[in-house]
């Protein structure tokens, strides 16, 4: 006979743990699936995402003979971001290469252009640029711009300072991609995969008929949904440190905050996410319901967290909307400690808003469970 | 109907493909699909929720960045040169008076950088052009931003000047540049093809793996296999119904995408249609590759999110520049249907029906797709071993 | 692809022929060198216990497994090289039904009507006859997945039945169907076999075996018997007794009687125990037991069930080492169990309508019904699983909606669906059964240890649940249910498509744990199994229509034609007395 009279008991939730950890982690093909792909994903990702323009190629067509164009042409040979030049003959080969998009950009350097600069006047360049590509085509413009502006400087030296500001990048001088993106990409990873454990968790039992075995059993809905909330917080803060890991040892990423800190934040976050996975679970009436529910949930949560755009360049209900999301407080503090030395006080601003989204999420996930049993 | 033992002719005759029992799988899978809010979630809810989040959230064009300008000196020109920065819409600006004041700020991610205005300003302003005029401090810890930070204060400036000399000294070289397809730069009109590819990739991908791997699951492969349909029949019938949605999906998004935000549809609907029906080929044969391997919710789910969709979001251009990726991740990206979908959708939709590129990407999603067929036709053989 | 060449004429009635067939799933042989042959216009039974091969030869014979050696040919075709054909020729109902749960009882008929190449209209008789049949025409609009477990079976059938293979494989199809619906599926297929289909029957309940025209008794993975059912019984002529009127002492008597040598097997029947003796073994034991306890000796008829379990080398023992190893249950009250007007309403169809019954500590307390009539809603209502709509359920005094954990220490339960983890092992399994009742420590350990002894787990302690033989699947999901001793036990469908040594095992236990005082309320199909209980509760379209002694109902089905009722005929006369009624009720309304 058992007598535990307590509403929470050691021994029924240790069986329970065990036994979520052993239906995620037992067959060696779930294994694999829980940590590998995640960790590849970071690898190929982290050079995957990256806004700067490289390997590009470019289309001149020269209708001028002067010494200027060469020297502008020279210079685009040169180029590190340009990977090749077409020289084309025909203004209507540029529109054709640009259609298909063989090349970014492509320039048309008017007849007069040496002459042009040589009387001191300015010479002239046709810049087309697909639109399809609308943010590299922009950088690409921006940069061959300034290649247009060093030849003008060297051609007419009097025409005044090319900078007349002097700029800074603080925390990540080269503006080097990477050192955004990895951090970021740990916390994306993690949420994905602690997001798609838990939502399954109830489900499956539902599903597969072991969830009135467990309602019998003497086992209290907030038992359940502690154990339930567990393994998938040990396994997505395992996951995020051995990332986190990655960034700051083989991607060199500097790591200037409180590991502490962060280390919290970080079973705050998984926390959170868990609890919303388990809201999921326990509305869900099958396994397919759950996972689509996590996707329908997990998408925009990404896209409105600001790691593919900034949060402060969304319409304001938006800017609301995503504080209810885990993520968007995580890659704040994420980012804040890798790269910025982030104070405890501006941390813990956006700590409580995880503390509090878990809160609210477990114990709306309880009360789902509840008012399951009809 | 004869009692025991048709007679051969018979039972050979009913082997063959059989459009009826086809459309008696179809139906079968519609119902299920339809009777599923999860299924209706997915192919409808998630593309508006998706287009909004792409026509509002996720905008690469940065309006309104918060900035400081930190005004060491309170001399005329100084002051002007403040009112500038404030009256500029793309930044929203903090004033103070001191570094000390913004630096903060800015390590907490409430300014995205700061402009200095140093105490010899007007000096610095007289010796035309030997020393920088202002000090630039941007936030790198999200390097977009911060290029965009040093831009835009960097053109004030120079606005600023311009303004202030009367004439600007005529540079050398001018570029004068047009954008084609998309000459507002608005990013949304990038974007709004991504978001289809990542529904459509979501629906073909996902939703199949889990349809199929469900019917393994609750053991009613075992019951259609033992039927007279055939393998080709039940996987058909199981993927065409998903096909309807993922082109229902297509052109509800469009539709959304052409007459709610504005974004142009220069080539036909026959092309975007054709484009999109050739995607699915190979997204549901990665959807029916992965179940027939996994045969396990679970698994199927995890292999198809980080097989499929991450890689969809990530590598197929729509988001990230695959050109700018080194060279051992733009082969990765040539394995990756959506990539192929992702340049052609722009095409269609910017610039118009462009067959020279249309051609090459539907040949290659038509080939890995038949690749993945070939691999699942092994996965599911007919037997239960 | 149709076959290259043309199967050799149809050999004069034989449906199915087997040659030398051989399978092993790794090194485990699943099927040894089995030779065989099925005739068309007969209903063969496949017998044996679990794991003996059953479906794997049905999975064979319909070409969904290729065999590792040995031959086998089905209305003509080789179930290798004429793959295509085989599926046409042949209808099979898997042991475990691929119905669309989502899709509702016409929806699913319709899909393989299709599917079998039949138009989807045009066939509105066949349909009207199958809905007939199965007595599934009220249900046509509801989902599958809500249908009840026998419900679900015939409708299985059904779909199965569809075009009219020549030779229709059925896999354990009466598992989990109640006597009236089997009855049914018994005029179906009857009524198959005189048109001339081969119909073989896979089954672990021997007395459909003994209703088949042949039976092959599989007995691991060779051929142990081949031949009518009434031969195999014939050899065990005048061995078979009961034990008349023990009454009370019936499970004290049963546990002496398994203990003598001479003894094959006993299981208790009403008041009485029946015995078959062993071969070659006297009467003299027996004899001698029977004066002791002053019953009268009388010989009955052998069963095929007797012969089946003979041919295997006799049941398990009589002493149940799970209840030997437990203390006598002290509850404060003397009823464990209670229910007041029941009632549970699903929007409007009412599943369970005003149900009382008491049910006293030590009593087995059976529940009987139809599928649909009500039994698993009752069941869980009582375990605090459902909400009911009105009335109260009570356990060990208390409402276990609102009960605490303690409370529900007191309950054991084993669900009527399958319900032990898959994704972990045996071994898991049991520990977390041990864990969630809050067990620690060496008594923990100590209690693993004795279910693995008692349930003979060992060789399968690190398998995954779902790759058991049936029978140990059971006797695992029995050892979680009984591991932290409850003084009260529920349940559902226990021995639903277990083999009858198994079963004869499990009522050992339930037997043994009753004379220690465990309250046990149970639902079964099996007739003869209800015949163990204390009382049985009869409920019918989700009324409780019955409750007495399973002696007192028999008597109450005796008429002329009908002197020694069984129990199943008890069954059917009060489920039909209660149709006349409803009649009388409803002819008097009009």
């Amino acid at each position: 006979m058992t007598r535990h009279n307590g509403y929470l008991s050691f021994t029924r939730l240790r069986a329970q743990f065990v036994k979520e950890v052993l239906s995620i982690l037992r067959d060696p093909r779930s294994r694999m699936v829980v940590f590998m792909p995640p960790l590849l994903q970071l690898l190929v990702f982290a050079f995957a995402a990256t806004l700067e323009v490289r390997n590009v190629d470019i289309a001149v067509h020269n209708q001028d003979a002067g010494r200027w164009s060469h020297e502008l042409i020279a210079r685009l040979d040169r180029a590190d971001f340009i990977t090749q030049v077409y020289r084309v003959t025909d203004g209507q080969e540029l529109g054709r290469l640009i259609d298909q998009g063989e090349v970014i950009a492509a320039l048309d350097i008017q007849p007069d252009f040496s002459r042009a600069i040589a009387a001191g006047d300015s010479g002239r360049i046709q810049l087309l640029i697909d639109g399809r590509r609308s943010n590299s085509g922009q950088i690409t413009a921006s940069y061959l711009s300034a290649i247009a502006a060093e030849v003008g400087a060297e051609a007419n030296p009097g025409t005044g300072p090319a900078t007349p500001v002097a700029v800074r990048n603080w925390f990540n001088p080269n503006l080097t991609y990477r050192w955004f993106i990895v951090p970021g990409l740990s916390g994306i990873l993690a949420f994905f995969s602690a997001l798609l454990i838990t939502s399954l968790s109830i489900a499956r039992e539902r599903e597969l008929g072991t969830f009135d075995q467990l309602l019998v059993s003497p086992t209290s809905t907030p038992e359940i949904i502690l154990s339930k909330s567990l393994p998938a917080l040990v396994i997505g803060t395992m996951l995020g440190l051995l990332m986190m890991a990655a960034a700051a040892g083989p991607f060199r990423i500097p790591f200037n905050g409180s590991f502490a800190l962060l280390f919290v934040s970080l079973v705050l976050f998984i926390l959170s996410v868990v609890g919303i996975g388990l809201m999921i679970s326990a509305i869900s009436a099958t396994q397919q319901q759950a996972i689509l529910g996590a996707f329908a949930i997990g998408v925009p949560s990404v896209l409105m967290s600001g790691f593919a755009t900034p949060v402060e360049n969304m319409p304001m209900l938006l800017q609301w909307l995503a504080q209810a999301i885990p993520l968007t407080h995580f890659l704040v503090i994420v980012e804040g400690s890798f790269l910025k030395a982030m104070a405890p006080g501006d941390i813990f601003a956006s700590l409580w808003p995880l503390a509090m989204i878990a809160l609210v999420s477990l114990t709306m996930a309880t009360i789902f469970v509840r008012g399951r049993l009809q | 109907m004869n009692g025991a033992g048709g007679s051969r002719t018979d039972l050979q005759a009913m082997r063959r493909f059989d459009p009826k029992r086809l459309w008696a799988l179809v139906f079968k899978e519609s119902l299920q699909a339809m009777r599923d809010p999860s299924t209706l979630l997915i192919a409808f809810a998630l593309p508006v929720v998706l287009l909004l989040l792409f026509s509002y959230a996720v905008s690469l064009d940065v309006r309104a960045v918060r900035i400081g300008v930190v005004q060491e000196s309170e001399s005329a020109s100084a002051q002007s040169l403040a009112a500038a920065f404030a009256g500029t819409r793309y930044l929203d600006v903090t004033f103070a008076h001191d570094r000390r004041e913004v630096a903060d700020q800015v390590v907490s991610g409430d300014l995205r950088g700061f402009v200095v205005i140093p105490q010899d300003f007007e000096q610095r302003l007289a010796d035309r052009g030997t020393r920088p005029l202002v000090q630039i401090i941007a936030d790198g810890s999200q390097p977009n931003t911060a290029n965009y930070v040093t831009n835009y204060a960097q053109g004030v400036v120079q606005t600023w000047r311009g303004g202030l000399d009367g004439e600007t000294p005529r540079a050398a070289v001018t570029m004068e540049p047009r954008y084609w397809f998309n000459a507002e730069l608005e990013s949304r009109r990038a974007l709004v093809p991504g978001a289809i590819a990542i529904v459509m990739t979501i629906i073909g991908t996902m939703l199949t793996a889990l349809v199929v791997a469900r019917e393994w699951e609750r053991g009613t492969m075992e019951a259609v296999l033992s039927t007279p349909a055939s393998v080709a029949e039940i996987l058909i019938g199981k993927l065409l119904p998903y096909f309807a949605l993922g082109m229902l999906a297509t052109l509800g998004a469009t539709a959304l995408a052409v007459f709610v935000f504005g974004v142009p549809l220069r080539g036909s609907l026959a092309a975007l249609l054709l484009l999109s029906a050739t995607f699915m080929v190979p997204a549901l044969g990665q959807g029916l590759l992965i179940s027939s391997v996994t045969r396990n919710q679970f698994l199927a789910a995890q292999i198809a999110l980080f097989s499929g969709f991450l890689p969809a979001f990530m590598l197929s251009g729509f988001l990230y520049e695959i050109d700018a990726m080194p060279a051992p991740i733009r082969a990765i990206t040539w394995a990756i249907p959506a990539r192929y979908f992702v340049s052609s959708l722009k095409t269609v939709f910017l610039a118009g029906d462009i067959w020279a590129v249309f051609v090459p990407n539907l040949l290659a999603m038509g080939a890995i797709g038949v690749l993945f067929f070939l691999l699942a036709k092994r996965a599911t053989r007919k037997n239960l071993e | 692809m149709p076959p290259a060449t043309a199967p050799q004429e149809q050999n004069g009635d034989v449906a199915v022929v087997i040659d030398r067939l051989s399978k092993h799933f790794g090194s485990a042989p699943a099927l040894q060198d089995l030779s065989a042959q099925i005739s068309y216009g007969r209903l063969t039974g496949l017998v044996g216990p679990d794991g003996a091969g059953k479906t794997t030869l049905m999975r064979i014979l319909t070409g969904l497994l290729v065999p590792n050696s040995g031959h086998a040919r089905v209305a003509g075709f080789d179930v290798v090289d004429d793959n295509d054909a085989i599926h046409v020729a042949t209808g099979y109902m898997p042991q475990r039904f691929g119905l669309y749960e989502d899709l509702s009882v016409m929806e699913n008929m319709r899909l393989y009507a299709q599917l079998r190449g039949m138009a989807a209209d045009g066939h509105a008789d066949l349909f009207a006859q199958l809905l007939d049949f199965t007595r599934l025409a009220p249900f046509t609009g509801r989902l599958a997945g809500k249908l009840s477990g026998g419900m679900k079976q015939k409708l299985g059938l059904a779909c199965a039945l569809m075009a009219r293979p020549a030779v229709l494989l059925l896999d354990e199809p009466g598992v989990g169907v109640d006597p009236v619906s089997r009855q049914d599926l018994w005029r179906m297929v009857q009524a198959l076999t005189d048109e001339g289909m081969a119909v073989v029957w896979s089954t672990a309940y021997l007395d459909e075996a003994e209703r088949c025209d042949s039976v092959l008794l599989l007995n691991e993975g060779r051929l142990a018997y081949d031949g009518p059912p009434g031969e195999l019984t014939a050899r065990l002529t005048s061995r078979s007794f009961r034990l008349e009127q023990v009454g009370e002492r019936r499970r004290a008597v049963l546990a002496e009687v398994l203990s003598l040598d001479s003894v094959g097997d006993g299981v208790i029947q009403g008041a009485g125990v029946r015995v078959v003796l062993r071969a070659d073994a006297g009467t003299e034991q027996i004899s001698a037991l029977a004066d002791r306890v002053g019953a009268q000796l009388k010989a009955v008829p052998a069963r095929f069930e007797d012969a089946f379990i003979d041919l295997l080398g006799g049941g398990p023992g009589g002493t149940s080492a799970l209840a030997e190893g437990m203390p006598p249950v002290e509850l404060a009250s003397d009823v464990a169990v209670s229910c007041r007007d029941l009632t549970k309403r699903f929007g409007d169809f009412t599943a369970t309508d005003m149900v009382s019954f008491e049910v006293r500590k030590g009593e087995i307390f059976g529940l009987l019904g139809p599928n649909g009539a009500g039994k698993s809603t009752t069941f869980k209502m009582l375990c605090g699983l459902l909400k009911p709509t009105s009335g109260e359920a009570q356990v060990v005094g208390l409402d276990l909606r609102r009960a605490t954990g303690a409370a529900k220490g007191q309950l054991g339960y084993m669900a009527q669906k399958f319900s032990l983890y898959g994704l972990l092992s045996v071994r898991q399994n049991l520990e977390f059964s041990a864990g969630v009742y809050g067990l620690k420590g060496a008594a923990r350990q100590a209690r693993i240890d004795e279910m693995i002894d008692i349930f003979g787990l060992q060789p399968w302690l690190s398998a995954a649940p779902e790759s058991l033989p049936l029978g140990v699947r059971q006797r695992l999901a029995l050892a979680c249910a009984v591991m932290h001793r409850p003084p009260v036990l529920f349940l559902d469908e226990p021995t639903s498509g277990v083999d009858p040594i198994t079963r004869r095992e499990f009522w050992t236990h339930i037997n043994g744990l009753a004379r220690k005082g465990v309250t046990v309320m149970v639902t079964t199909h099996f007739m003869d199994e209800a015949e163990y209980c204390d009382r049985v509760a009869m409920l019918y379209r989700a009324r409780l229509i019955a409750l007495d002694t399973p002696d007192a109902l028999k008597r109450s089905a005796v008429s002329d034609l009908r002197p020694d009722p069984t129990m199943e005929d008890a069954f059917i006369h009060l489920v039909e007395a209660e149709d006349r009624a409803d009649e009388a009720r409803s002819g008097v309304a009009a």
